[in-house]
């Protein structure tokens, strides 16, 4: 027992000895679930940041310094994700945090970072509600790298007026989701401010799986396409009955469609239908096809969306820590809101007043095999 | 039945007041003088709340052998409950947060009474299969919260709520349900929950109405986790009903098991050691690593169970913890 003790003594001195790094650096932390449910999100997420600093620090460092990540796990738990960013904060010393993946985790760490006054760059959670109090304040240490649902609504409706010179559209959308319940209004305004009509505004509940009806109702108004706006298991069932009852038309969707299961669920129907992503890997713009070719140098395998945004956070980040010669949190909140037009992988940003960027959007296409890159747009 | 001098463990001079009075005082002076930061101060506290919320589990499993797997559905009713009442009444000042307080362990108390009657009845593995299928109807309610009260926000979590939890509150709250426990257990009602523990039949036939005896330690239990719901709502200031799934009652369940089942004082020793243990392997580990937290704490608890399979403090107690007679 005693024994024990001395071994796991030892080994805690010794890798707090290895930790220790040089003076002369810029801490930044990331929090991302490494374990549990979601630990693949996490782990294309940090892939991503960690190549991003680590191009930065074989540049030469920012002013001069080099970057070291401070990772900690939060296991897709948000106490887990408070304790994670605190220790970061009193304990490491970071300037700045990257994360988290889910909503959930990046809510809590919202809040310490605010208070703290440390900027924060969360690469995935669209949730609105991450960057902007509940009485619709930024909180102004709070950013964001990927786009919000509110965002991608918006631009679902330029996409059906424009491109698919759509005139109706009929929308379904789950009424216990935020998520579903969000890109239906948003999508609904916008679609009707550009002249749009919308024909059928029907929602349903998590647990149903007839949509017949509903269909039934749609097919009679003749929309020139149907929004969906939900996960891809529920969009599948949807899509696959809609053929059964003989409502031949365009479906169009939000980030949730993405997943290679679609195919498997909603079979051949779905093919011709478009969704909104934050990036596809077959994008020609030369950003997006470098990027690819370096990831899959790093780690062998194709970049997905978390692992691009990740990237994008960490070129936001240093793009940001170049204007902080100091590398103070409030120097780095200053010069993060002060991003114009930079170029990242997923577009080129700037961020709002509340912290959210305005970029490119891509669509894609489900084809009979899989997926088609069709245009890139900024709304 | 033997009478016990159960109430003055907090008599002048009695060791567990200097001790508390000890560690209490070194741990402000810490957080005065900046030594413990928010983020170690914040872990303490949840130390304190892991424990409380244990305490409760060790008096229904521990003392009275119910198997719970529900603790942690109560735990959040508290914390529900409690964050609801200061976020509607917020105007009341400092009488707020204890008022949000009881209301969160009378809200566990009265549910664990409600369905503690029925299901009472079952014994071991059956009563932990109720137990866990009431914490995840609780779950499911929970996600489905703001169909009824909005800001109780549903899956996405409750926001906004009040950090009034701090380590002082945490650490009266704690001794509190020591002195609780404690008192309890050191009674004639101690005494059957003991014997109903090893034979339920046996205790019936000498006259113990087991009925009552299992139900009030339930709910007593409960209420304990009703308030260390309500202190942890209000540390994290954010609710999510994934905080009060299974997968907790188990890490509470573990704690019971790891001090040792039926030890006041191994409760809050395993319970202190646990929150520390998840955090410390945090600062430890390298960043390239953190994935590895998962690995070591898991190992720690299998050794920990063939080294010491009795718990840290096997059933037995710190002596200043009991009664005079039972001091050796």
């Amino acid at each position: 027992m005693r024994n024990l003790t001395v071994l796991i003594l030892t080994l805690g001195l010794g890798l707090a000895i290895l930790s220790c790094g040089p003076g002369n650096v810029i801490k930044v932390g990331v929090v991302a679930p490494l374990t549990g449910d979601v630990k693949t999100f996490g782990e294309s997420t940090v892939n991503g940041i960690m190549l991003a600093i680590e191009e930065a620090n074989r540049a030469g460092g920012v002013n001069g310094k080099q970057i070291k990540l401070f990772i900690s796990d939060d296991k897709n738990d948000p106490t887990e994700a408070a304790n994670a960013g605190g220790k970061l904060i009193e304990l490491d010393g970071v300037v700045a945090i990257i994360g988290s993946v889910s909503t959930k985790c990046s809510l809590p760490l919202a809040d310490k970072c605010q208070v703290a006054r440390i900027p924060m760059i969360t690469p995935t959670s669209t949730n609105p509600k991450v960057t902007v109090t509940d009485d619709g304040r930024h909180k102004e240490f709070i950013f964001r790298a990927c786009f919000t649902d509110s965002f991608q609504g918006v631009v679902a409706a330029r996409f059906a007026i424009d491109s698919l010179k759509a005139k109706t559209a009929a929308i379904m959308f789950d009424v216990g989701n935020d998520y579903s319940r969000g890109l239906a209004d948003y999508f609904k305004r916008f679609f009707e401010a550009a002249g749009g009509k919308v024909v059928a505004y029907e929602s349903y509940q998590k647990d149903d799986v007839d949509f017949s009806a509903l269909l039934t109702k749609i097919k009679q108004q003749k929309p020139d396409l149907v929004f969906l706006p939900d996960y891809y298991n529920k969009v599948g069932l949807i899509v696959k009955q809609a053929y059964q009852l003989g409502l031949v038309t365009r479906f169009l969707g939000g980030d949730g469609w993405d997943s290679p299961a679609m195919l498997e669920i909603a079979g051949k129907e779905v093919a011709g239908s478009y969704f909104v992503n934050h990036y596809s890997a077959d994008d020609p713009r030369p950003e997006v096809q470098n990027w690819v070719n370096k990831y899959q140098a790093r780690y062998g395998q194709k970049p997905d969306a978390f692992a691009t945004l990740g990237y994008d956070a960490g070129l936001l980040l240093i793009a940001a820590l170049k204007n902080a010669p100091n590398a103070k949190p409030d120097e780095i909140r200053e010069a993060l809101s002060k991003i114009r037009d930079y170029p990242c992988v997923s577009g080129t940003i700037t961020f709002d007043e509340f912290g959210n960027p305005i970029k490119l959007a891509t669509i894609i296409q489900y084809t009979e095999t899989g997926q088609r890159f069709v245009t890139s747009f900024a709304p | 039945m033997k009478r016990f001098n159960s109430f003055n463990l907090f008599k002048p001079g009695s060791t567990a007041l200097i001790l508390s009075l000890i560690i209490f005082t070194i741990i402000e002076a810490l957080i005065i003088t900046r030594v413990i930061n928010p983020y170690i101060q914040t872990i303490l506290s949840l130390a304190g709340i892991v424990a409380i919320s244990a305490l409760g589990l060790n008096l229904i499993y521990g003392y009275s052998g119910q198997f719970s797997l529900g603790h942690a559905a109560f735990y959040g009713i508290g914390a529900y409950t409690s964050a609801l009442v200061t976020c509607l009444i917020p105007k009341t000042g400092f009488l707020a947060f204890p008022l949000g307080l009881t209301a969160g362990v009378f809200a566990s108390g009265i549910i664990a009474l409600l369905i503690g009657l029925p299901i009472l009845r079952l014994k071991s593995d059956y009563l932990g299969i109720a137990t866990l299928g009431f914490g995840m109807i609780m779950n499911v309610l929970f996600k489905n919260s703001h169909r009824v009260i909005p800001i109780m926000g549903g899956a996405s979590g409750m926001r906004g709520i009040a950090r009034l939890t701090s380590f002082p509150w945490v650490f009266c709250f704690l001794l509190l349900a020591v002195i609780v426990v404690r008192n309890l257990v050191y009674s004639g009602f101690g005494r059957a929950l003991l014997s109903i523990r090893e034979d339920e039949l046996a205790s019936e036939s000498v006259g113990i109405n087991a009925t009552k005896y299992k139900t009030i330690s339930f709910v007593t239990g409960c209420m304990l986790a009703g308030l260390a719901g309500g202190l942890y709502a209000h540390l994290y200031s954010y609710l999510n009903p994934d905080n009060f799934d299974f997968l907790k009652s188990i890490d509470v369940l573990l704690i019971v098991v790891i001090g040792g089942m039926g030890s006041i004082s191994g409760t809050v020793l395993a319970a202190i050691g646990w929150a520390l243990l998840l955090e410390g392997l945090r600062v430890i580990l390298p960043s390239g690593i953190q994935e590895w937290r998962m690995v070591v704490y898991p190992l720690l608890l299998i050794i920990f169970m063939l080294v010491k399979p009795s718990g840290a403090m096997g059933g037995t107690e710190f002596n200043f913890l009991k009664p005079e007679e039972y001091r050796r």
